[in-house]
């Protein structure tokens, strides 16, 4: 099967992200990136782990003073709620459903645009509370884990919307349905360490 | 299909450089540019023999000194060692499994430009102020505290070069797993291409948590953070985690690939099959499972307490078991075989007691509270270099000569690199052998200089003195390199006539496109099994088709750059210069419009037609 | 021919190791073991050496045969075997035993050696010393005895004494090479260990062990030297109640000498201390304290003791240790304020 072929819903590959050698290439070759990106954050959990509540002096606030379960709540619930439409996207695209599988993505992103909005506004009332990047090295490390979680999201976002707008004119062919697969496997990923991050930040932070 | 000219003048040749995918072509790229930055680190670590020669000498400031230790280190394991092993990588690897190029090509370039700019971007500091003097392993505390902007080019530089390598291992994966061809199974592989496989899982695991360190280091010294400064409740020990989790590993990823063109000499110049395949694959695999157990062995005195270090002391002892599995293997691939000894072999044969000698020492130091003696000292100096200059660096030089006919179509002088070979082995061995006894007698590292009278003066003069012969052999094989260039003997498919691998059955320079059909392997040792069968060549596995290849491309190139570009910007936005900012955002921007222009214009490449494969046939090879 | 060249350089460096297995300084070398520390880890080094040289043995009796009997002679295709399942399984246990017979010992050794538990106990008698490094020198306070001392540690012989090691400003690692292994000294957190000083050992080494700093800390850390006094308890005892019974500092007794005073009490005392006790917070001492400076064998740590010494590193420190914290402090001093100054220092000394 060759990269430019036309396609009909018959002849659609089941397996379209992994049947050209290009394409397995790209699908395994991803999954290794994320292998690498999960000794990465697991890196910054483990700074995270050391630097929490290390601030200089006792006037500074701490974890428990700071986090709420409301707002990270509903930002984890836009994040889980988005990996669950990229995944209806991806049905979508097994089935050669091009314009359906374009609504779920577009979804997706507005969900994590919503995610991206709430967290935003988290950093700024934290930094009203004095809790700064540069205030503490419990600062550094809250910022750092959870901006670099931020940053993907915000990365993925940009990959979404160049690859709906990339194609929207061209419809699905074996060349575009690894990337759109790959894009997905890469917002799963997104959602899985932000559910680390919401165990471990935000509800250990809140008991103490 | 630029590839395909002949006669090509100086800016079409560059112009194919810069934009090459081909592996072949980028292992030559890496070789280059690898060979460059050993001598760059050579002239460095005569600098520092020079200093130490003799007593309160003062060759050099005791500031310039710090520069250029730390230099030399950087210089020799990022810039050196690991682009050296990737040139052979990519020459011979996919060659070794009979693939026409990696999985990802044009990500191959990536990861070589991003390797070359991340070096020069390092190696600018000694023009631009002065270069990082904290160590390689850059500790923390010093690293914060250093003055100008040294560390800075070190944190910059590596983080741009980590993530060439990091793609790099992906590319190296995914090519073994996907790319063999027919009947290549996993215990069909060469051992070279099987410690490729275990070093690029090594780079996956390992360089992610170097990039966080130099990440938070990056923040601490350019953007305000505290994770290092104890007063802001940061904890330098942080950075001494993250920096051997990566730097342990990292010496295995040094090692692995150097075994693997060891194991490939001794069995090509014994005319022997590797004695024990499937205990050297196991042994490699475990080599680098146990090499992320180990890091805190590096850590015995910082103060981790006696459980730590005892679990990591015996953790670390258990190393010497599949290693010394992998030392008798060879020493038995040899026995009762036609040993020859060529250039190549020269260096396999005194690699094994030079390695032994550094393997003892190194379970010596696994012993933790004896490590308390030997740690930071000269004793742990002799032992690196005993394992990194007797393992890694002769087996560059023994892979230089034994894979040079492949990469270039002719053979490096026979005479000259023996000669290379005996000034180096007898320089390597004076200038350490007697640092073992230097830190024994109490001397500790990274002194700029020593006082008289503390009995260490014979010791350093002769270590000196070596250094002058290991500096002798670089300098004939440099000779050698220009002399066989000059003459250019061309050779054909199996110059050495040992040939084991599918690398030999092929035109040396193999065509770009590497195999016009895929060869069907049969066995271990693919090509010699059909060699003994009296055929001339590999069996193919399909019918001659039409080739797929990838296009060549800039964007690489640019990619890098901007990372290059926006590195100036980060650093010198400290010193709140108003271009920084700019420059910074402008670098980043050119690298992501790359990534951009890379991801939304469709690349599908090209095919070579059957009919132009037919004709290559009588004009013979182009490369 | 060529391997006849090999043989004699094999032999070359037989007898190369024979001359090197000297050991070194007593004062300094970690094979002239001073103390219960150091003997435990040059014995776990001679048990490492044995073992390993037994390996050495093996695998060169090999590979000798290997060089004789398996040159390339004809174009004969040599037997290609696979493995031998015997050879591979003895290669993998005796190592795995030699190992475990490395392992016992070395765990233990390391348990003992970081016992620090008497520090811990209430009105425990352990002799404690703080230790705390600075940009390259070290300070040196007796918490029990409440004096302060630097760059020359003065310890009792035969008994086991305690250190709590923490750096003032970048990470350093406290190390006396003839009496133990080293400890590094953080930035963050306090690190603990103990060492014992050998009577007869300290005596063979004229009483005075050489202590390094054995972590990269900046221009300076090969001068980071300080030196240690090893003596019997009587003596060491008479030194602490000596210094305890410094309440004022010294009075110069000549005349040049108590100019020198003065110029001391203008230029230098800001950041110089000259009565040993630990009145000040430890981050307050920010230089050397020179209450016994007369008594001392090193000046700065590495220049001999002499009062010209003393004049060339207050005329110039920057030579001799690049990077100091002492350079440019005290304004410009003529080479009469020198020598004066000199004359003072020299004369401050609790002992005779």
């Amino acid at each position: 099967m060759h990269a430019e072929e036309k396609f009909t819903y018959e002849t659609w590959p089941a397996a379209p992200e992994k049947s050209t050698l290009e394409a397995k290439n790209k699908f395994l070759g991803f999954w290794f990136f994320l292998g690498g990106e999960t000794v990465l954050f697991a890196s910054l959990f483990a700074t995270y782990l050391a630097l929490k509540d290390k601030v200089p002096n006792t006037n500074m606030p701490l974890a428990k003073d700071l986090f709420e379960l409301p707002l990270t709540f509903v930002a984890t619930m836009l994040l889980l709620t988005s990996s669950l439409t990229s995944v209806y996207a991806m049905y979508h695209m097994k089935n050669f459903a091009f314009s359906k599988m374009m609504v779920w993505l577009g979804i997706t992103a507005l969900l994590g645009a919503g995610f991206l909005g709430l967290e935003v506004y988290e950093f700024s009332h934290y930094v009203h509370e004095g809790h700064k990047f540069t205030s503490s090295a419990f600062g550094s490390a809250f910022y750092t884990l959870v901006g670099f979680h931020g940053g993907h999201v915000a990365f993925g976002l940009l990959w979404c919307i160049t690859l709906m707008l990339r194609n929207a004119k061209r419809g699905l062919n074996l060349y575009n349905a690894p990337k759109f697969y790959v894009f997905s496997l890469y917002w799963h990923f997104i959602d899985v360490v932000w559910v680390f991050i919401f165990t471990v930040v935000y509800l250990m932070g809140m008991v103490g | 299909m630029s590839t395909y000219a002949q006669k090509k003048g100086f800016g079409a040749t560059l112009w194919d450089f810069l934009t090459t995918v081909d592996h072949k072509k980028i292992a030559i790229l890496y070789l280059i540019a690898g060979g460059l930055f050993f001598l760059v680190g050579g002239l460095e670590a005569v600098f520092i023999r020079i200093q130490l020669a003799v007593p309160n000498n003062d060759f050099v400031s005791a500031g310039l000194f710090n520069e250029i230790i730390t230099m030399h280190g950087t210089t020799m394991i990022f810039l050196a060692a690991m682009p050296l092993i990737f040139a052979f990588m990519n020459a011979v690897m996919p060659l070794q499994i009979g693939a026409r190029d990696v999985a990802f090509p044009f990500v191959n370039a990536v990861s070589f430009w991003l390797f070359f700019f991340g070096g020069v971007f390092l190696n600018l500091s000694w023009f631009l102020g002065g270069a990082p003097d904290a160590g390689w392993t850059s500790y923390a505390s010093l690293a914060i505290a250093s003055k100008g902007h040294g560390v800075d080019f070190y944190i910059l530089g590596l983080q741009i070069s980590g993530f060439g390598t990091l793609m790099g291992g992906i590319n190296f994966l995914v090519t073994i797993i996907n790319m063999r061809a027919p009947g290549m199974t996993y215990m069909r592989m060469p051992l070279f291409t099987w410690s490729t496989f275990v070093t690029s899982a090594l780079i996956l695991f390992a360089f992610p948590p170097l990039t966080v360190g130099l990440v938070l280091m990056m923040f601490d010294r350019m953007f305000g953070a505290h994770f290092f400064e104890a007063a802001m409740g940061g904890n330098t020990i942080i950075w001494e985690h993250l920096f051997w989790i990566f730097g342990h590993p990292e010496v295995y990823i040094l090692i692995l690939p150097a075994f693997g063109i060891f194991s490939e000499i001794f069995s090509m110049f014994s005319r022997k099959r590797l004695f024990g395949y499937s205990s050297m694959v196991f042994a490699t695999v475990l080599i680098g499972f146990l090499g992320f157990m180990v890091w805190a062995h590096h850590m015995f005195t910082t103060g981790l307490g006696p459980v730590a270090n005892a679990i990591f002391a015996v953790a670390t002892m258990a190393i010497g078991v599949p290693t010394g599995i992998k030392i008798f293997n060879w020493l038995f691939t040899m026995w009762g075989g036609s040993v020859k000894f060529t250039t190549p072999m020269h260096y396999a044969f005194a690699f094994i007691p030079t390695f032994v000698a550094g393997g003892v020492t190194g379970v010596m130091l696994a012993a933790a509270a004896a490590d308390y003696q030997y740690h930071d000292t000269y004793f742990v100096v002799a032992h690196f270099h005993y394992v990194i200059v007797g393992g890694v660096v002769f087996a560059l030089l023994a892979g230089t000569h034994l894979y040079w006919p492949k990469m270039f179509g002719t053979m490096l002088n026979e005479t000259l690199g023996k000669i290379t070979f005996w000034t180096f082995f007898i320089g390597f061995h004076m200038t350490f052998f007697i640092q073992h006894f230097l830190g024994l007698w109490g001397m500790p590292r990274r002194v700029f200089t020593y006082l008289p009278g503390q009995g260490f003066e014979t010791a350093n003069a002769v270590s000196s003195f070596g250094a002058a012969f290991m500096s002798v052999g670089v300098i004939v094989m440099l000779i050698n390199i220009i002399v066989t260039s000059v003459k250019n003997v061309k050779v054909g498919n199996d110059p050495w006539g040992d040939g084991r691998t599918l690398e030999w059955a092929i035109p040396s320079p193999p065509p770009f496109y590497n195999f016009k059909q895929l060869p069907l392997v049969r066995g271990l040792d693919a090509y010699w099994i059909e060699k003994m069968e009296g055929k001339k060549g590999m069996t193919p596995a399909e019918p001659l088709g039409d080739i797929h290849m990838p296009n060549s491309s800039f964007l690489p190139f640019i990619m890098s750059l901007g990372l290059f570009i926006a590195a100036f910007g980060a650093m010198y936005h400290v010193d709140k210069v108003s271009w920084a900012l700019p420059v910074m955002i402008l670098g980043l921007l050119i690298t992501f419009g790359a990534m951009f222009t890379r991801s939304v214009k469709d690349d599908h490449g090209f095919h070579i037609h059957k009919e132009e494969l037919m004709d290559d046939d009588d004009k013979g090879v182009k490369a | 021919m060529k391997r006849l060249a090999k043989w004699r350089f094999i032999s070359l460096f037989a007898i190369l190791a024979l001359v090197l297995s000297g050991c070194g300084e007593p004062y300094l070398s970690t094979l002239n073991p001073a103390g219960e520390v150091a003997d435990t880890q040059y014995d776990l080094m001679k048990l490492s050496t044995l073992i390993m040289v037994g390996v050495i043995i093996v695998v060169m009796v090999i590979f000798v045969l290997v060089f004789i009997r398996f040159r390339r002679k004809d174009d004969t295709i040599p037997k290609q075997v696979e493995g031998s399942h015997k050879l591979e399984i003895i290669w993998t246990v005796i190592p795995i035993l030699l190992l475990l017979v490395l392992a016992v010992p070395t765990v233990a050794a390391t348990f003992k050696l970081a016992d620090v538990s008497p520090m811990d106990k209430k009105n425990s008698k352990a002799l404690v010393v703080n230790v705390r490094a600075h940009l390259y020198w070290w300070d040196f306070e007796y918490p029990g005895q409440k004096i302060v001392t630097s760059n020359e540690l003065v310890v009792p012989t035969n008994e086991k004494v305690y250190f709590n090691l923490k750096s003032a400003d970048v990470k350093h690692a406290f190390w006396i090479p003839a009496v133990g292994g080293k400890m590094d000294v953080n930035t963050e957190n306090v690190n603990r260990f103990w060492l014992e000083f050998d009577d007869k050992k300290a005596n063979d080494a004229g009483n005075l062990f050489y202590g390094k700093c054995a972590e990269l800390c900046g221009p300076s850390h090969a001068l980071m030297d300080f030196k240690v006094k090893a003596i019997s308890k009587d003596k060491f005892d008479a030194w602490v109640t000596a210094m305890q019974d410094v309440k004022e500092p010294l009075k110069a007794s000549t005349a040049a000498a108590s100019e020198g005073q003065q110029i001391f009490n203008k230029s230098c005392i800001g950041c110089h201390a000259v009565t040993p006790a630990n009145k000040m917070p430890d981050t307050a001492r920010i230089a050397p304290n020179l209450s016994n400076f007369g008594d001392r064998s090193r000046v700065a740590g590495i220049l001999e003791h002499n009062k010209e010494n003393v004049k060339k590193w207050i005329k110039n420190p920057e030579t001799y240790k690049p990077g100091n914290l002492m350079t440019g402090k005290y304004g410009n001093l003529s080479d009469d304020q020198i020598d004066a100054l000199a004359d003072y220092l020299m004369g401050l000394k609790v002992q005779e």
